[in-house]
């Protein structure tokens, strides 16, 4: 049993239905109790979809416990297969019917529908979300690709002459973090290096989409964490390999690119040559000099985490002080790129122990998920969101993309508006007391917070600080509030963990400018 | 009509007053009582929720309200994991380990609610004995209650009917000398409390308290002479347990729009013999406000058809609201569950020949709404988006459980909540 006050993924069902909802001609038929059907809203709310997910709950009660579940449950199935028609249905259960052992698969096999029935197994009491969601996609893409495969130690036959090369798209999802136009934008740089899309999956296909993935040469894979299994079992049974790159940022598209020419069997030099963005000019002009060495925390998806942090890095000249993902399932990815940046990997799913992280760290900006900005505005640290989970801010009106060279800039501009505008930056440590302009304003063109930034105090220091015997004097004690509050947090604690490393137990405005100079770098 | 009667069985609807109703029974596009937590935690400034379920139950509680909520909740959920399944003992063992966290993290919460969940209830989890054991483990800091939140037992509103039940046994018994008392029963709004508080007082009711109270140290006390009055027409277990300890019910329709307030009130007054001239002077600026204060609305709304989907039991009294001080027309109202007794003084002021449906399918409820194209959908959020995609307008529900619309300074706001779609849908060009 695990305390959790909000959680990073929802239950593996959630994966499943973000998969059939994505998709077209599919139906979910899930065995689940009255209550479950709140999941609809995530998909009609917070990704406002105009029509309702393909799901049918069976909506079980306390009194059919002791009665027929499984004859419910049949008839459930009976009467969303004559409504919807689907091409294929996916049937399952949700946590609480997991325990009461009705078997979906049986009972649907028992009614001899005549369509592709794909039953699931997704361990609600061992596995979330994305994981689900992975597992549906791969098995529905055995199911309907699966005979269609060659036998096994088959040749692939070489591209006919002339051919177009050809790949299929694999990942993208309903409620996805610019899923949507993530697509767009990638569909339209592989067009232009002239390679033909066959399959666009699960987002936008049906299931005879499906039965033709094995045409296409190769794989472009955009979130491992939904396609990586599929994309593994289509390597091995029809030899296509798959792409490894995340195309997100300048230098990652660059070499996404070169990864899919490779695999195309074509020239990248053209369209490398066309690959042109604003962002890689912003980030060297001038006034982007005060981005440099910004300490960035980032957490999200291990995707987007790992492609967060090389932006960061590589590209907007930051410091990832902090690196980390709740997927445990991708921890060896993170902890790779963790090395990198020379931080230890923060692996976890726990809310909280993300917040005493970043409480700890004292990020200059957070880079995470909705969770992150939640913890962010608790403590007044600017942040940008780059992952999943989503919000209903999350789908904004315009095209935003995540990934390609538009990818990039709104990257750029999405990181940057939060902080301070440089000069800005400066003036607020120079004069620190006007009435006007002062360090417990938002930065301007942010506006001003109504309660005049109360909401920017940062909390009180962890347990072990208070535990200890340091001492501030007051004049000391003023001395750091001349700090803007953006640092103060993080001056406060250097200060204190300076002082106890040489036990001295009254900090005097001498040792909190033997600090500074301890730890200026 | 008669195509669309024939479809759905509504034929066989006789009106109100012999109170047949169409009974459905399949899919529900509703919540489980475990979202009440989300007003109910608010509600009780020092009470703790901790759900015992699974990650579902987590991610249902944060998704309900349609966002997230941004602030430190004071509701957790201690998800059961593979390990739990494998032995009760075990589960119990991991209960007070998580209770024991939290508590160390939030030391501010007097009362702490333990919530079962369909996966609790299911592996038989006895959350009573368990808040038993932990009672006394943390007495006399902090009072560890229990109740069951989940969809195989509770829709919706029923949650705080489990919540407020589960409270009734630990209110202090009153003494038998004291005088009569009045409890209003059911989660107001702040502000509505204080306003009826105002207007009891007015009329010479001193001794009234609320359930739930803000804080849990301020319980209300119960005893024979204690008369309660339901706020909310979703308690019925709750008010069962008000019996047990002795209190009596005083029967009204509820205290929606400018009719039901009065109703509401009167019974009271009644009850406690207020002379009917002091009851009119009382509440007659506030209901002429009140009254007033609707008429704009009454143009924007008379005559348009509206269709309930089953949400919060709220729908009986909210359709007799909308059809008497409105002149709408009720094409459905259907409700997740129909207790005659408490609503019998609503069912009566229904017009003659309402269709009611109690219970749901919800794509058969579909197929009927769709025939019906009323003006006005009352609809959960699941359902809202692709129903305006159809073309129809719809009303959030969960914004009347959420909203202060009780009394008679909220009516207008009650009834600009069903105009404001309207409203919209004409005003936008494209």
């Amino acid at each position: 049993m695990k305390l959790t006050v909000w959680t990073y993924e929802g239950p593996p069902h959630i994966g499943a239905m973000r998969i059939a909802t994505a998709m077209e001609g599919v139906h979910y038929v899930l065995h689940a109790p009255q209550g479950d059907t709140y999941a609809d809203l995530l998909f009609t709310m917070i990704e406002r979809r105009q029509k309702r997910p393909p799901v049918t709950y069976s909506t079980f009660q306390a009194r059919d416990l002791g009665g027929d579940t499984a004859g419910l449950f049949k008839t459930t199935v009976r009467n969303a297969y004559e409504r919807f028609k689907p091409q294929a249905l996916l049937v399952g259960a949700s946590c609480t019917a997991e325990l009461i052992q009705d078997d979906p698969a049986g009972l649907t096999r028992g009614l001899d529908l005549p369509i592709p029935v794909v039953p699931l197994e997704l361990g609600a009491y061992q596995h979330k979300e994305n994981w689900g969601g992975a597992e549906t996609f791969y098995q529905l893409v055995r199911t309907l690709a699966g005979p269609k495969a060659p036998r096994p130690g088959t040749q692939r036959p070489p591209r006919s002459e002339g051919a177009r090369p050809l790949c299929n798209i694999i990942g993208p999802t309903a409620l996805g973090f610019r899923h949507r136009d993530d697509v767009e934008e990638i569909t339209r740089l592989i067009k232009s290096m002239g390679i033909d899309v066959n399959v666009v999956a699960p987002m936008g296909a049906s299931p005879a989409d499906l039965r033709r993935l094995g045409d296409a040469d190769f794989n472009v894979v955009l979130y491992p964490e939904i396609a990586g299994v599929a994309a593994s079992w289509l390597q091995r049974t029809f030899g296509q390999p798959a792409t490894k790159t995340i195309p997100i940022g300048v230098s990652a598209t660059r070499s996404f690119v070169e990864e899919v020419a490779g695999l195309a069997g074509i020239d990248p030099t053209a369209a490398l040559s066309d690959l042109s963005t604003r962002s890689a000019w912003y980030t060297r002009s001038v006034d982007s000099t005060y981005l440099t060495n910004k300490r960035v925390f980032v957490f999200g998806d291990a995707t987007h985490a790992v492609a967060a942090a090389r932006v960061a890095a590589e590209e907007l000249g930051f410091n990832v002080v902090g690196l980390g993902t709740y997927s445990r399932e991708f921890g060896r990815e993170i902890r790779e790129a963790a090395k990198i940046y020379n931080v230890e990997a923060l692996i976890s799913d726990d809310y909280l122990e993300v917040e005493a992280a970043i409480l700890a760290l004292q990020p200059d900006l957070v880079l995470g998920t909705q969770m992150e900005r939640h913890i962010s505005k608790r403590l007044g640290i600017p942040c940008a969101v780059i992952s999943a989970p989503v919000h209903v801010q999350d789908f904004p009106a315009r095209y935003s993309p995540q990934m390609g060279v538009e990818g990039a800039n709104v990257i750029f501009d999405t990181w940057v508006h939060p902080l301070m505008m440089g000069l800005e930056e400066h003036l607020l440590s120079m004069f620190r007391d006007d009435f006007e302009f002062n360090d417990a304003t938002a930065p301007s063109h942010l506006g001003i917070p109504k309660d005049g930034g109360a909401d920017r105090k940062v909390p009180a220091p962890t347990a072990a600080a208070q535990q200890s015997s340091i001492v501030w004097a007051p004049d000391a004690e003023t001395e750091l509030h001349k700090i803007p509050f953006f640092v103060r947090g993080r001056a406060r604690r250097n200060t204190e963990s300076f002082a106890r490393e040489r036990n001295v137990p009254l900090i005097t405005v001498e040792t909190l400018y033997d600090a500074k100079a301890h730890f200026s770098r | 009509m008669n195509a669309l009667a024939s479809l759905t069985g509504l034929d066989k609807v006789q009106p109100c007053d012999d109170q047949a109703v169409l009974r459905e029974r399949g899919q529900r596009e509703v919540f489980c009582g475990l979202t009440g937590i989300v007003w109910l935690h608010r509600k009780i400034q020092d009470a703790f929720f901790l759900v015992v379920g699974s990650r579902t139950c987590a991610h249902l509680i944060q998704s309900a309200a349609g966002v997230m909520i941004f602030a430190e909740p004071r509701f957790a959920t201690a998800i059961i994991d593979e390990r739990d399944l494998a032995g009760l003992a075990n589960a119990n063992d991991e209960l007070d380990k998580v209770v024991t966290t939290m508590f160390e993290r939030r030391p501010d919460i007097k009362l702490l609610f333990l919530v079962g969940s369909c996966p609790s209830e299911v592996i038989k989890l006895d959350l009573s004995r368990a808040a038993v054991r932990l009672s006394e483990k943390f007495a006399p800091r902090v009072r560890v209650l229990s109740y069951s939140g989940s969809g195989i037992e509770t829709t919706f509103t029923q949650g705080e009917d489990a919540c407020l039940a589960a409270l009734v046994p630990t209110l202090p018994q009153a003494k038998t000398a004291e005088a009569p008392s009045l409890m209003i029963v059911g989660a107001l709004a702040d502000v509505v409390e204080d306003q009826f508080k105002r207007l009891f007082a007015a009329l010479g009711l001193d001794n009234v308290h609320f359930l739930p109270p803000r804080s849990s140290t301020a319980l209300p006390p119960i005893g024979p002479n204690t008369k309660y009055l339901l706020a909310q027409p979703f308690l019925a277990d709750t008010a069962r347990a008000l019996e047990q300890r002795g209190a009596t019910r005083i029967a009204a329709p509820f205290p929606l729009g400018i009719e039901g307030t009065t109703l509401w009130l009167k019974a009271a007054a009644s009850a406690w013999g207020v002379d009917p001239a002091r009851f009119e002077a009382v509440t007659e600026a506030a209901r002429e406000r009140g009254t007033h204060a609707l008429t704009r609305y009454r143009s924007e709304l008379s005559g348009r058809r509206i269709f309930f989907f089953p949400d919060s039991q709220l729908e009986i009294p909210l359709a007799r609201f909308l059809a008497r001080e409105l002149d709408m027309q009720l094409v459905e109202v259907g409700t997740p569950y129909l207790h005659r007794q408490h609503l019998s003084e609503e069912l009566a002021l229904l017009p003659q020949g309402t269709s009611l449906s109690e219970g749901q399918d919800v794509d058969r409820q579909l197929d009927r709404c769709r025939a019906a194209a009323p003006d006005l959908v009352v609809c959960g959020l699941g359902l809202a988006n692709p129903l305006e995609a159809e073309g129809l307008t719809t009303k959030w529900a969960i914004e009347l459980v959420f909203t202060p619309i009780q009394g008679y300074e909220q009516a207008a706001d009650l009834a600009e909540l069903f105009a404001r779609p309207l409203v919209r849908r004409n005003r936008l060009v494209i």
